[in-house]
């Protein structure tokens, strides 16, 4: 299509590729570790930018998919099968090649889940918890809606922190690395770690294609109608309930992803990821991005957790986010890029406007 | 079960009970005055609570209550007059409070060894924070284009509100972690001590909870009275019904915003004292809080307060005999279940009008 859409994603293309070459000349490569990282936060901020800023609906509880996916990917394949390598399931679970063979840290021999499978696993269930809870939750507004997707998120937490099973407190570690594959690893070992780094960052190029084609599409156009006056939209015959329906699953998917992936990466997922503050964090990151605008999520969220990660904002990390969100919405609510971009845009425009009147 | 631990249990219940009808009253008052939700309404209570065992270590217990809740109304006000208004128009005192507040966030983020150098940190942060103010005043004085800036035209939505609010409670719990650490902290008890016990129908319980439950009501009468009586309870009754009206009867809504949020912040501290010999007090405890006032806020229906008394008893006692049931550390998972069900079946709530779910957003 035309060449205004994808000009932002060659640029980040771009930006993306320059990155590791300037860290492997600054002889500073360990920053693409948390790079990577970021990539997975981004993803899922991203897509709970269409949700909150083309859909119009608020979402805090997005840690939680982050969590559903992190969690089912880790307990799939941290899970021993090999004490029920003769009952049924498990065999039929060999003979379907889903089955991975493999040595743990004390030499012992372990059999586990394809991460293929618990990834598909995760996704699937991720869909069906946000399908089931979206049909009630996304009739409500407002307050309602917020204090709805805050108490799920808050569910989950609990449900992590209590469950013997997920790890409690201490969260599931020795997460096996994610051969993609052959050859190509999702995993913390330091000779992948560039690999790893552009595996991330093109998760989320799919991810932005997705979501550049779905906000130009009907579906779009649609989504921000339904933004703009829920009530008109569905006057106009837009489907008000599947579409917010559909965007929420694209978001809680978008979040499940990024949640399998870093915990392969890391190899562990711990239940700080499904604490309320993280999800405030995702909610911050795309209102100060200027809500309907992916590449403001983009570029700010890559910013500032980059910079969370590395521990710029040391003691202060939530503070911080806690700030930044009350000064932008004190006093640029559009979100920063939008207003700067906006401003900068008006200035050419009233130049040219200028030149042609001279 | 036997009637004792049935009595025992029922009246934890009604404990726990009383301070989420606290929270769920603050909730209520500020959703009235000006239709939006306080999200930091948990973390106001917490700040109650451990301002009044700050003032405790030197004065005794009825003096630091009373100085607690008046300070946190102070802060509740604070932050209306900084905040919540400067989402219409950012006037100039925001404006500094806010630029001051950034300056010392930035300072203590850029120079994290304060103790190199004994006065680095107050000379530094002072010295960059007078230059910025005046900076600020001479631009504010001068430019009037600078000015026009912070006056918005579109009316600020709920997205924002809530956002501004949510932003709110982080920064005053780490505010909190960073005045008083991570340990859980306590206020003796108001009579009596740990050990000390009242027998009813053979179950022992502290003489704590008669003080919880006769203030919590005590506080909901007396609010009745407050609004129903007093000139200042209803003008906010009638900024609550019509902003333009009452302001055409010559009242300040302003003004009756400002006092609500003080009123809901103030009881939220008196809960936040009232409870603090039973539960502790931690610099995280809000919100849990904020979800449980609000279910119980909803549970009664938003802005009535007779509801509000209602469904917090209610659902106290449910929790309380949960744990019977349900492994302790899911809970909070029965507060949040109820939550969820009324959203989704009667979002008016109990005792409220089926037009309240719609009749304040904006």
């Amino acid at each position: 299509m035309s060449w205004k859409m994808y000009k932002p994603l060659f640029i980040f293309l771009v930006v993306i590729i320059l990155v590791p070459v300037i860290t492997s000349l600054t002889g500073s490569n360990f920053y693409l570790t948390q790079f990577t990282m970021t990539a997975y936060y981004v993803l899922t901020a991203l897509g709970l930018c269409m949700l909150m800023g083309y859909a119009g609906q608020v979402s805090v509880g997005q840690a939680g998919f982050f969590c559903i996916g992190g969690y089912t990917a880790a307990f799939l394949t941290t899970m021993n099968l090999t004490s029920y390598a003769s009952s049924p399931i498990v065999q039929f679970l060999s003979s379907a090649g889903l089955l991975v063979n493999g040595e743990n840290i004390y030499n012992e021999k372990v059999l586990f889940l394809c991460p293929w499978a618990s990834f598909f696993a995760a996704i699937l269930l991720s869909v069906f918890i946000a399908y089931f809870l979206g049909i009630p939750i996304l009739k409500l507004k407002g307050h309602y809606l917020v204090m709805a997707t805050m108490s799920f998120g808050v569910v989950i937490d609990v449900i992590i922190r209590g469950t013997r099973m997920l790890g409690g407190a201490d969260g599931l570690s020795n997460v096996p690395a994610f051969e993609l594959v052959p050859g190509v690893r999702v995993g913390g070992e330091i000779q992948d770690r560039v690999l790893n780094y552009f595996i991330a960052w093109t998760i989320v190029t799919l991810g932005l294609l997705v979501l550049i084609h779905l906000i130009h599409s009907r579906v779009g156009r649609g989504l921000r109608s339904l933004h703009d006056n829920e009530e008109g939209s569905n006057a106009m015959g837009v489907d008000t309930a599947r579409y917010k329906l559909n965007a929420f699953i694209l978001s809680a998917v978008f979040s499940a992803v990024a949640g399998v992936f870093l915990t392969h990466f890391n190899g562990s997922i711990g239940p700080g990821e499904a604490s309320v503050m993280k999800s405030v964090r995702y909610v911050s990151i795309v209102a100060v991005g200027g809500m309907s605008n992916i590449w403001g999520t983009l570029m700010i969220g890559a910013v500032l957790i980059f910079l969370s990660l590395r521990g710029v904002f040391g003691n202060y990390d939530d503070a911080v986010f806690g700030a930044i969100l009350i000064l932008v919405l004190l006093f640029a609510p559009d979100g920063l890029l939008k207003k700067q971009c906006g401003i900068m845009i008006r200035k050419l425009r009233n130049d040219r406007i200028n030149k042609t009147d001279s | 079960m036997n009637t004792e631990m049935l009595v025992q249990l029922f009246f934890s219940g009604l404990t726990y009970g009383s301070i989420y009808v606290v929270v769920a009253i603050g909730f209520n008052i500020i959703y009235n005055s000006t239709g939006i939700i306080n999200f930091a309404q948990g973390e106001l209570v917490m700040v109650g609570g451990m301002l009044a065992y700050t003032l405790n270590a030197f004065l005794p217990l009825w003096a630091s209550i009373p100085i607690a809740v008046l300070s946190t109304a102070l802060i509740g006000s604070f932050i209306e007059f900084t905040f919540i208004r400067s989402l219409n128009k950012v006037g100039l005192i925001p404006l500094n409070i806010l630029m001051l507040g950034a300056v010392l966030l930035i300072c203590s983020l850029l120079l994290p060894d304060k103790t190199e150098i004994p006065c680095l940190f107050p000379a530094v942060a002072g010295g960059t924070a007078v230059i910025a103010l005046m900076a600020l005043n001479l631009a504010w004085r001068f430019s009037p284009s600078f000015r026009e800036r912070f006056m918005k035209k579109a009316r600020p939505d709920v997205l924002q509100m809530i956002v501004v609010t949510i932003g709110l409670s982080i920064i005053i719990k780490e505010v909190a972690l960073h005045i008083w650490g991570e340990q859980v902290k306590t206020l003796p008890f108001f009579t009596g001590n740990e050990t000390s016990s009242i027998s009813l129908l053979g179950a022992h319980f502290s003489p704590q909870i008669l003080w919880v439950l006769g203030l919590t009501g005590l506080v909901v009468i007396a609010l009745s009275l407050f609004f129903k009586y007093t000139l200042a309870g209803q003008s906010m009754r009638a900024c609550a019904d019509t902003t333009e009206g009452a302001s055409l009867c010559g009242i300040n809504p302003q003004i009756a915003i400002n006092l609500s949020f003080a009123l809901s912040a103030g009881i939220g501290a008196l809960g936040g004292c009232i409870i603090a010999p039973l539960t502790q007090i931690q610099y995280s405890m809000g919100t849990e809080l904020a979800i449980k006032g609000f279910t119980v806020a909803i549970f009664g229906g938003f802005g009535n307060s007779t509801g509000a008394l209602l469904g917090g008893l209610i659902l106290g006692i449910l929790e309380s005999f949960a744990i019977v049931i349900f492994p302790e550390a899911y809970k909070n998972i029965i507060t949040i279940g109820i939550l969820l069900l009324v959203l989704f079946i009667r979002p008016s709530g109990l005792l409220g009008a089926k037009k309240s779910r719609t009749a304040r957003e904006f």
